[in-house]
């Protein structure tokens, strides 16, 4: 291996992986082309509009603002990781019942971001939701359905628990 | 779209990563990357060596050292925003913070780094100019201690050599009968601000700003204090007082651009430097009357 190569280990949604990256591979690309997680989507590609956005050890962050190789040791959770065996979590379900995709490009970062938000405030309300969701770009600008999901999710969660 | 080829170094402790600095060529740091990583994306920036500081515990910590407040040059702007000593003792830090970006970037995105980025309307950058804050500056030749105002040279650049980094922020906390707002305008939350204000004011017996630092940010390549208002406002207690001595900030030098004109942000200083006044007045009223 040349100096800019690292061999790494990585936690991606409970799995342990190994890959070879360059010192310049973003995770977003790592989990992309060499783990095949396509499900993180790359759009601006300068942290603004949020496709992105994974879990670190919990935490949502940008997949194009981070290197492959600073990942290492941390938990990393994809739009992949949200679901077990094809069952749809109840913020994906809401997403489905609410239309709160169109496209679908930006959803991934979205369930992500929503995701913390809601582990973090289970109670969240409509201005918390659009200030989480203010990290995020919908070029289809379905916003209002995005948020009708979200509050959708809470109201299912609040009843399970 | 993506960054040309670097060699990656992940250093564990504070002298490794100055060794790193002071013996490769054209390297640079990388903190939270939330600015950095879009320069080298977007190729505007193209070290040979990027030097991580994401494994040195050391420099992450917020501690309270009595007179001051010691902020570690890698806390994480979330954590900033969490702190209930920051809240209690730094309140004008604790208000700006959540001006900063988006919650998916203060995850990851550094005190440190917003300082050395030192983007003209970053919020960081116009808090620490406010506070006066001193920065520590660490190369494998020693310390040098600055000033913030010493530490912001010029649009976009900072005073650290080559073989520097910045490795604390040090506050001094106003006294608790003290007031702060922090206000700014953008086009949309999270965007960088087009400007943006800064007001700390302590009062006397009666209730008239006895001590004032104002300050903006957005305006000029660097955040400055307005020096001018700031002397206007002391002895003062009533907003026609607080809109004269704020209307001095329109005579600041101000950067010119097609989308925003130099008169424009002259005339958005001198109604949010008003504002912030007029709430860090309010602020410090209320912590009287407790």
């Amino acid at each position: 291996m040349s100096p800019n190569e690292h061999r790494i280990t990585l936690n991606v949604n409970g799995t342990t992986r190994e890959a070879i990256v360059e010192s310049r591979t973003t995770l977003a690309d790592c989990l992309r082309n060499q783990l095949g997680l396509t499900g993180t989507h790359l759009g601006c590609e300068h942290g603004v509009c949020g496709a992105c956005t994974v879990l670190v050890d919990g935490r949502t962050m940008r997949g194009c603002l981070m290197l492959a190789a600073q990942a290492e040791g941390f938990r990393i959770t994809t739009v992949e990781g949200l679901s077990a065996n094809d069952a749809l979590q109840p913020l994906q379900q809401a997403f489905w019942d609410c239309h709160g995709l169109q496209c679908g490009f930006c959803t991934p970062g979205i369930l992500m971001t929503l995701t913390e938000l809601l582990h973090d405030d289970p109670d969240a309300d409509e201005e918390a939701i659009r200030l989480a969701l203010s990290g995020h770009l919908c070029r289809c600008t379905g916003y209002q359905n995005i948020v009708a999901a979200a509050l959708a999710a809470v109201e299912q969660l609040r009843g399970n628990r | 779209m993506k960054p040309s080829s670097f060699v990656l170094h992940i250093p564990t402790t504070l002298p490794q990563a100055l060794d790193l600095l002071a013996g490769t060529d054209n390297a640079r740091v990388i903190a939270g990357g939330q600015s950095l990583m879009p320069m080298l994306n977007m190729r505007l920036a193209a070290p040979d060596n990027l030097i991580d500081l994401n494994r040195i515990p050391e420099l992450a910590f917020i501690r309270d050292e009595g007179d001051e407040i010691a902020i570690g040059a890698m806390t994480r702007q979330r954590d900033v925003e969490h702190s209930p000593l920051i809240a209690a003792r730094v309140p004008l830090m604790k208000e700006a913070i959540l001006h900063v970006g988006h919650r998916q970037t203060r995850n990851r995105g550094t005190v440190g780094g917003s300082l050395c980025h030192l983007d003209p309307s970053a919020e960081m950058p116009t808090v620490m100019v406010a506070m006066d804050a001193t920065l520590h500056v660490d190369s494998a030749r020693g310390r040098r201690v600055l000033p913030m105002r010493e530490f912001a040279e010029g649009l976009m650049t900072t005073a650290l050599l080559p073989d520097e980094m910045l490795t604390q922020i040090r506050v001094r906390p106003w006294a608790s009968t003290n007031g702060a707002h922090f206000v700014e305008f953008a086009r949309r939350h999270g965007d960088f601000a087009v400007v943006s204000a800064a007001a700390l004011v302590e009062l006397d017996r009666n209730r008239r700003v006895a001590r004032a630092s104002l300050a903006l940010g957005g305006v000029a390549a660097t955040p400055f204090r307005v020096a001018a208002a700031e002397r206007a406002l002391i002895g003062q207690s009533d907003d026609a007082a607080f809109a004269r001595a704020a209307a001095l900030a329109r005579d600041s030098d101000a950067l010119d651009d097609p989308a925003f004109p130099a008169w424009y942000r002259q005339r958005l200083s001198a109604t949010l430097l008003a504002k912030a006044i007029r709430g860090a007045y309010a602020r410090a009223l209320a912590q009287g009357n407790r």
